[in-house]
């Protein structure tokens, strides 16, 4: 890789020991993408917090929090004395929300050490959002600007939505990021890996958000890490809101590892299907029809067997406030049924808008829960006895049954608040 | 790839097997392939702490890949790819060495964190030249791959 002046000056220690072992991990990813120089970024998103028992034992073994961050977040076997970050850093989601430890099935010296580990790394700059979705509570790319983010669904996001750039980082290349102001300038960086590839034409209205999430998983586990450009002869009709790409990003970057997709006149590189494709010729053209969506609703569902649900997650990607306003209304009146759970998540930030609009004490008045910082299939966390969960969240139906080996409904946003209600799935395909 | 070097590849059975391919994290090592046409999914798609495909409907689901060359066309899903497979090296649990077709970022930060042996860009499909239980020799510094097909020694 060729390398400015400033960065060879930081992969020869002028920085001192952390910033030289972020660069030389640098150098070892970008010579295995292939890549030919390293990118400027003041933007990057990821996890950096120490979560679990393993971490903390580490941590205890020698070296404390430096020790986690340079193993962890550096790939470094020397523990190196982190400095604070260069960049903008935004903190994803994490292992659970610590502010419900008995739900989460947290021992209290891990919120001690979780608390212990978010001090340290907000003092080095990482802001605590604890969010799947940063761009909804601070942190907006502009179309143009160079990121270096985790989360698959935050990068389809990114990409496609507002025309940020980033490739899917990881754990350890956003932690060489936030010490370097650089990573490898290779992928969506540049501007041809950005243009669609495949063409998705819609045959069939695309409005709802569950419509939306079918489209996502259908189209990912079609194109798979390719770039969809959606079209519809007759033009896209309802704009997609944010809750509706939101989910649709998330449901093909989990069937497939779509990164970047366009939406022909609504998504910001794609005015017209010629620019979105940019020349290319599409390798496939594919068509979304009324069998296509029977047969995606099929597969998400594919777990789903018991009518019995003892669990009910929204919130995956986390929830908007008006998701949060929806769910309230939907459930207003009702009661969570006794057999069964209801946790809702959503950033902090939200939240707290949701405590001030009642909207928090109307789920809990119904004997749901609104969580923060976490889903369950990051923690791991279901309500104790849980066999068959009910989801709205395409992305939550693809990871909860690998994950925990429960069966899994995949439904709307209303069939999941009365599955809440009545203890049973009473949704199906509509 | 041409039609030749797939009769190649396919009449392998009494002779090892040489593809050549890009060096994505340096060394070498050696192991029993473990081959599939599916992409594999990191977080969420792998249990680090024994080395196992746990993904609903993937053709290696409650297979183990510690210690084996791992052979499938790239990576998927969650960005957590590297972590998972990172802790996986920690847990010792980790493949012996990477052969893939499809270069991502969560496959090559990935390979990088998982310290082990990886190529890419064949000039063969190890799809096609490999077969689950081969016998597979992996020299990223040369670039070379070496494949005893099984049941050749038996034989």
């Amino acid at each position: 890789m060729q390398l400015t002046d400033h960065e060879k000056a930081m992969l020869d220690g002028r920085d001192g020991p952390a910033v030289q072992k972020a660069m030389d991990l640098l150098m070892r990813y970008g010579e295995a993408l292939g890549a030919q120089r390293l990118v400027e970024t003041n933007n990057v998103c990821a996890t950096i917090t120490a979560t679990t028992p393993f971490q903390r034992d580490f941590a205890l073994a020698g070296g404390g929090m430096d020790a986690v961050f340079s193993e962890f977040s550096l790939d470094s076997q020397q523990v190196v004395q982190v400095p604070k970050f260069k960049t903008f850093t935004s903190h994803l989601q994490l292992g659970f929300d610590p502010n419900q430890p008995e739900k989460m099935g947290l021992s209290e010296e891990i919120v001690r050490f979780y608390d212990k580990s978010e001090r340290h790394v907000a003092g080095l700059g990482a802001h605590i959002l604890n969010t799947c979705t940063p761009y909804q509570v601070g942190n907006v790319p502009t179309r143009g600007e160079h990121c270096a983010w985790m989360e698959s669904s935050a990068v389809v996001y990114c990409n496609s939505v507002l025309g940020g750039r980033t490739n899917t980082e990881g754990r350890e290349s956003c932690g060489a990021a936030m010490l370097t102001g650089r990573i490898p300038d290779w992928g969506y960086h540049l501007d041809a890996p950005r243009r669609a590839t495949h063409v998705v034409e819609l045959d069939v209205e695309v409005e709802s958000v569950q419509d939306w999430g079918l489209l996502g998983y259908y189209i990912g586990d079609l194109v798979q890490e390719r770039v969809p450009v959606v079209y519809s002869r007759r033009g896209i009709g309802r704009v997609p809101n944010l809750p509706r790409l939101k989910h649709f990003g998330a449901a093909a970057s989990s069937s497939g590892g779509v990164e970047m997709y366009h939406i022909v006149g609504v998504t910001p590189e794609a005015f017209t299907l010629e620019q979105a494709l940019g020349g290319n010729r599409p390798v496939e053209v594919f068509h979304y029809g009324e069998a296509q969506r029977r047969a995606t609703y099929e597969k998400i569902n594919a777990t789903g067997k018991d009518a019995e649900i003892q669990y009910v997650m929204l919130g995956c990607p986390h929830y908007t406030i008006e998701q949060i306003r929806e769910a309230a209304e939907l459930i207003e009146g009702r009661k969570v049924h006794e057999n069964c759970e209801l946790w809702i998540f959503t950033p902090r930030a939200i939240k707290s808008v949701a405590d001030r609009n009642g909207y928090t004490k109307i789920i809990e008045d119904a004997g749901g829960i609104l969580m923060t910082d976490s889903c369950s299939a990051m923690s791991r966390a279901v309500p104790k006895g849980t066999r068959t969960v009910a989801l709205d969240s395409a992305k939550q139906a693809h990871y909860l049954p690998a994950i925990l080996g429960v069966q899994a409904w995949f439904g709307t946003t209303a069939q999941c608040i009365d599955a809440a209600c009545t203890g049973r799935w009473n949704g199906g395909y509509a | 790839m041409s039609e030749s070097a797939t009769q190649q590849c396919v009449a392998g059975m009494d002779s090892v097997i040489v593809i050549h391919g890009r060096k994505v994290v340096p060394g070498v090592a050696e192991g029993e392939a473990l081959v599939t046409r599916d992409r594999i999914s990191g977080w969420g798609g792998i249990d680090s702490r024994t080395g196992t495909i746990v993904e609903t409907r993937h053709e290696l689901r409650g297979q183990s890949f510690a210690g084996k060359v791992l052979v499938f066309p790239g990576a998927k899903g969650s960005s957590g790819w590297s972590a998972a497979f990172h802790l996986a090296r920690l847990m010792n649990v980790a493949p012996a060495a990477f052969l893939f077709n499809e270069m991502t970022t969560k496959i090559a930060l990935g390979a990088v964190v998982s310290h082990a042996p990886s190529m890419t860009d064949f000039d063969r499909d190890p799809l096609e030249c490999i077969a689950t239980g081969d016998w597979v020799k992996v020299d990223a510094d040369r670039g070379v791959v070496e494949i005893t097909k099984r049941g050749q020694c038996a034989g």
